[in-house]
């Protein structure tokens, strides 16, 4: 877990205080937020590699899953990045076009990333404000089983998992989701437990609004600011868990391929005079969590207005 | 606080009856067996091999009579794969290793990690805070798999200053590269803590108070800051410590090592159901311990939590 | 009567004088650095002979033991523990003459009952051996029997004669008999020992073996320590003192290590082959290796219904462009294959397949052709799902294959990159449509490659079914000349395209340059510890 506890700590205690008020709150974060420098770079980060990543496909000489006979076996010598044959990031060992497949591999890893967290996010906030609502027994029970599931070595479930239904995206999706929800539960309940007892909810609950419409009109929103700074950090840690599976050969089918498939394929070869193959994907893998770990400390600076 | 120990304890024995449900069911379901191969081989001699491992059982009794020894003999049973030894044999062989690699390369992150983190948070908004947090998310988003082979590299290859791999009883030659490679990652993450935490105390009250109070510079940051700063820094440590000490795939696979790590993905690979078992329950088993030992810690830092 | 024959006495002959193991040119001075180290893939799985089932544990097994028979640096037999053998007229019982002066490692006498025993116990259920049969390959009285449990072990049609002489009775003739009996499973074990540690004799200081090497020190995914066997009857030729394995999962690490010179022998990359060798021409080795790359397709009602149609598994097999995947792909010095077995296999002739002698363009045009003959083309797509099990050079291999098919037909193949457990079972429960299958030697004779494609075969898992086929192929157990049947076989794969050959193996190695004695033409690749001896530089 890369997640920084302490601050997520603070912040969940001043977004506590009162219900949002509208507006204001959210206006006044993207003012902080703006003036924050490397949130900003962050965003700027983001969107270049995203752009890339979508439209690179357009701009690239070749598609993915071409393989270049001609320079395949010799990318060593005549493999480098070129302007002349259309190569921008030159060719792998495999003779893969590396702008192309680097393009693709970024998609692949951005929609791991952001697909694992939309995961994490739905089934943690509903599961943790349900058990911090209901309180009493029932949480005590929930949160026994988040317990219990914490210590499942999870990274052997995946494992399994894919061995046991064969590599395909969506059982990849399906088991980092399954792999990241539960802190996401855990701090959604801490955060409903201290909501819970606002004169706003017990105001609703005196006058009779039944328990799912006080869960979703009034816990869940009042959760968004915590939500959406836990989910930005969670990210980089969902791409750096797709890269290692890939790196045991678990990972996309080929021809697809991930940015932690081709870090792996590229350091294996580095030593044969490809380094390409190992820098290009590095590089938009660093600076994808780069992005990511400055827009998520930003908003949560943002979103604490007693950070000043 | 006894009270709460004897409850967790109590937890404990289920959750793990729990993964061990899980897990060989999940393993059972995969396609292919550990007797599954490229030259098929015919009936007869499957079945004599079924039979002598159990297969031929339903499943229920063969997960039954696989807990019964464990409770009863401690036995894991034989690996299916490695014909000549147990699964106790596996594990007592791989696990010493990784410990020792594990622990090193922890408290190294450790020490590491708290004096980055430390001294960003005071020189904060400095050159070397600046450095330190660069140091530190590069760090945690290079993966241990990129490090390695440019370890053995450099080291062994060009400067030829330590063997690229082996073990050798834990000689210290053997063990530099396997812990720089798995601690790389854990020392930036706990820098990255230490740091945040180190400032939040920093502008507390009582620190204030303190300074007020006149106390030399080093006493307000090593009597006043540090311990209450390491609380977060504590809960990472725990399960960060099991992560460790139960191996990585990449330095056995990298350095020969020989440890556990690379033991659960080959056996889940070769279908080596009872190696596979063992192991997952040595971690399991491991992270709830160690998640009780870093509660109990974290009442010990801090009176106030109280269960 | 037992009547020495021909064959056996020119093999006798020729092996009359002394026999060197290690066996220095002329010229040569010896280094003072009597070890070697080899890299290992995967930790060594068992060193029970009886119930190894792998190559690597193979390797290992013969520095360790000695069975009846070792294989050259050509592969030919040469005498182990047997001298020589008498083959009777009915050509189906075999007598092997042991060494008297054959020792186990603690000094006892290796005897004929010492083989009775391996024998008996691989075949007996109890162990449940995963090689029991290759006893039934060989033909040994009773071996299926005593697998099923039908009779008692000591029922095997294995005989101790004398101390030093071993009975084998065959059902029928097999002439390749001999050939079989350097396998490890067929490797003598010390009763005693077995008796004494149970499932614990084979750790180190239990082990007892009568090989030239004896264990030492056997750490999973680390090493394995063997040191010379004083007690080798053959010692005074040994040269090396300590022969370890050392597991590198990866060949790139592999790689590394041996250019840091803490390995003499790794296995080269797919594709570094020719850099390698232009950098470093006295290391970098390519020989050929009894094993065949193919893709299977699936015949029986579960496969692609367009792929029972002879027309469409020729029009694919021809777009297959096999000088891009051997020259460019692999780079290692594997050869395009356009039959089914390998090329350098002892005896086989290489039959006159049509499409081989073709230039890429002509394949391509007659596959286009077939392909549009039997209906398919841009109104009628042809997708095909492709099976192949998880590895950097299969993919390489089934993309550029994609890619090829796509450019000249128009077909799409969708690649499956399965797990190997999942593979091999989807591939043995006929649930593909086509996939990636390799096929290496059991011995160096074309029928361990041919008999796989009979019908009746277990291993056949297309279930291609031709009865001319099958009728060479039982012929050719007993005639005269039987590699005149297997070039016919081959003819009418050729014909049926039954699987898409692909290439032939080379075993592509770097190995330093002061190490000699290792086997050169040998198709098997087995290599004796015993053999290897190093030069000063």
């Amino acid at each position: 877990m890369t997640i920084d506890t302490i601050k997520m700590r603070r912040l969940s205690e001043s977004l506590a205080e009162g219900e949002v008020r509208g507006r204001s709150l959210w206006a006044d974060a993207r003012k902080r937020f703006m003036k924050n420098k490397a949130a900003v770079a962050g965003v700027i980060m983001l969107v270049l590699v995203t752009a890339y990543a979508f439209l690179g496909d357009y701009v690239a000489a070749y598609t993915y899953d071409f393989k270049d006979f001609a320079i395949m076996g010799h990318a060593a010598e005549t493999g480098a990045p070129s302007w002349s044959n259309g190569h921008y990031f030159g060719v792998d060992n495999d003779g893969r076009d590396m702008f192309a497949v680097t393009a693709q591999g970024t998609r692949i890893s951005l929609m791991v990333g952001i697909v694992g967290t939309v995961i994490a996010v739905i089934v943690g906030t509903i599961y943790g404000a349900v058990s911090g609502y209901a309180g009493g027994r029932t949480d005590g029970i929930m949160m026994r089983i988040v317990d219990i599931l914490l210590s499942i070595p999870f990274m052997f479930v995946i494992i399994l998992l894919l061995v046991m239904f064969g590599r395909s995206i969506s059982m990849l999706f399906a088991g980092i989701g399954l792999l990241s929800w539960l802190n996401m539960a855990r701090i959604v309940r801490g955060q409903t437990l201290s909501l819970k007892n606002k004169e706003y909810i017990e105001a609703a609950r005196a006058t009779g609004v039944p328990a799912w419409k006080i869960i979703l009109r009034h816990v869940v929103p009042n959760l968004l600011g915590i939500v959406a700074v836990y989910a930005t950090l969670l990210v980089p840690d969902m791409i750096l868990t797709e890269s290692f599976i890939s790196f045991l050969g678990l990972g996309v089918q080929a021809p697809m391929t991930s940015l932690g498939a081709l870090i792996s394929d590229g350091a294996k070869t580095m030593q044969y005079g490809t380094i390409w193959a190992l820098l290009v994907p590095l590089f938009f893998f660093v600076v994808t969590m780069f992005a990511f770990y400055f827009i998520g400390d930003g908003l949560r600076d943002a979103l604490d207005p007693k950070d000043r | 606080m006894f009270a709460y120990i004897v409850k967790r304890i109590a937890v404990a024995i289920p959750t793990l009856l729990i993964l061990i449900i899980i897990s060989f069911l999940l393993m059972h379901a995969a396609p292919g067996g550990p007797f599954t191969s490229e030259k098929k081989y015919p009936a007869q001699v499957l079945a004599n091999l079924n039979e002598k491992y159990g297969l031929d059982q339903p499943l229920w009794k063969q997960m039954a009579t696989y807990v019964w020894n464990i409770v009863r003999h401690f036995d894991f049973g034989p690996s299916f794969v490695y014909k000549d030894r147990t699964v106790n044999e596996v594990i007592a062989q791989g696990f010493p290793v990784t410990l020792v690699y594990g622990s090193i390369s922890f408290v190294v992150a450790t020490i590491v990690g708290i004096a980055l983190g430390a001294v960003a948070a005071l020189k904060q908004n400095t050159w070397v805070d600046y450095l330190a947090v660069g140091i530190s998310i590069g760090a945690q988003v290079l993966p241990s798999f990129v490090i390695a082979p440019i370890l053995v590299l450099v080291f062994t290859l060009w400067l030829g200053w330590l063997p690229g791999g082996g073990w050798e009883h834990g000689e210290v030659r053997y063990v530099i590269m396997p812990v720089i490679a798995l601690s790389t990652a854990y020392m930036a993450s706990i820098a990255r803590i230490t740091r945040s935490s180190m400032l939040e105390v920093l502008t507390s009250n009582h620190i204030r108070t303190a300074r007020a109070k006149g106390l030399p510079e080093w006493k307000v940051i090593l009597r006043h800051t540090l311990k209450p700063a390491m609380l977060p820094v504590v809960s990472y440590l725990g399960p960060a410590f099991v992560t460790m000490i139960t191996g990585s795939v990449v330095v056995d696979m990298y350095f020969s090592t020989g440890g556990i790590g690379r033991s659960f993905v080959d056996a889940a690979l070769n279908r080596d159901y009872s190696v596979m078992m063992g192991v997952t329950i040595l971690v399991g088993a491991l992270t709830i311990f160690f998640n009780l030992v870093v509660d109990i810690l974290y009442a010990w830092i801090d009176p106030k939590i109280r269960y | 009567m037992n009547r020495r024959l021909l064959l056996s006495t020119v093999l006798v002959a020729a092996l009359a004088g002394p026999v060197f193991a290690a066996n220095p040119q002329p010229g040569e001075t010896l280094s003072d650095n009597r070890s070697y180290t080899f890299r290992e893939l995967d930790a060594i799985k068992t060193l029970d002979p009886g119930l190894n089932a792998d190559v690597e544990g193979s390797d290992v097994l013969r520095a360790l033991f000695e069975g009846l028979y070792n294989e050259d640096s050509d592969g030919n037999l040469v005498p182990g523990v047997a001298t020589s053998y008498d083959l009777s007229d009915d050509k189906t019982t075999y007598t092997f003459h042991l060494r008297p002066e054959a020792k186990w490692s603690n000094g006892d006498p290796v005897t004929a009952q010492d083989f009775v025993y391996a024998w008996q116990r691989l075949a007996d259920p109890a162990l449940a051996s995963e090689y029991a049969w290759y006893l039934e390959l060989g033909q040994i009285v009773n071996a299926a029997e005593v697998t099923a449990g039908k009779v008692k072990p000591d029922q095997l049609g294995v005989k101790a004669v004398d101390d030093h002489t071993f009975e084998v009775k065959l059902i029928a003739p097999l002439p390749y008999f001999p050939k079989l009996v350097t396998n490890a499973s067929l490797f003598p074990v010390h009763k005693a020992t077995i008796d004494k540690f149970g499932a614990d004799w084979t750790k180190p200081g239990n082990l007892v073996s009568n090989g030239a090497y004896v264990l030492k020190d056997h750490i999973l995914g680390e090493k394995i320590v063997m040191e010379r066997n004083k007690n080798y009857w053959d010692d005074a030729h040994t040269f090396m003192d300590t022969v370890t394995g050392v597991t590198i999962n990866d060949e790139n690490a592999g790689l590394t290590r041996f250019l840091a010179g803490e390995v003499d022998r790794t296995d080269v990359p797919a594709g570094q082959y020719p850099q390698l060798k232009e950098k470093y021409p006295d290391m970098a080795t390519s020989t050929p290796y009894s094993c065949s790359y193919t893709y299977v397709i699936n015949l029986t009602d579960k496969g692609n219904k367009a792929l029972q149609d002879v027309r469409v598994r020729k029009a694919l097999s021809y777009a297959v462009d096999r000088d891009i995947i051997v020259n460019n792909v692999l780079q290692g010095g594997q050869k395009p294959a356009y039959n089914w077995t390998h090329w350098a296999v002892n005896g086989f002739k290489m039959p006159d397949i049509d499409y081989s002698h073709w230039t890429q363009a002509e394949r391509n045009d007659k596959a286009k052709a077939l392909l549009a003959e039997a209906g398919y083309g841009p109104d009628k797509p042809l997708t095909i799902q492709l099976n192949y099990n998880t590895s950097e050079a299969h993919q390489k291999i089934a993309s550029a294959i994609a890619q090829m098919w796509k450019q000249t037909l128009g077909v799409d193949l969708v690649l499956n990159n399965l797990e190997w457990k999942v593979h091999t079972d989807r591939m043995q429960s006929q649930d593909f449509e086509m996939a990636r299958y390799a096929w290496c030697g059991d011995y160096n004779e074309a029928s361990t490659y041919l008999d796989l494609l009979a019908s009746y075969s277990g291993n056949n898992n297309g279930k291609y079914s031709n009865p001319d086929y099958d009728k060479l192929m039982k012929d050719a157990k007993t005639a005269a000349d039987p590699n005149a049947d297997y070039t016919k076989a081959e003819e009418i794969l050729a014909t049926d395209m039954p699987i898409i050959p692909i290439y032939h193996y080379a075993k592509v190695d770097m190995i330093q340059p002061d190490i000699k004695g290792l086997p050169q033409n040998n198709v098997q690749q087995s290599w004796y510890a015993k053999d290897i001896y190093r030069v000063a530089k």
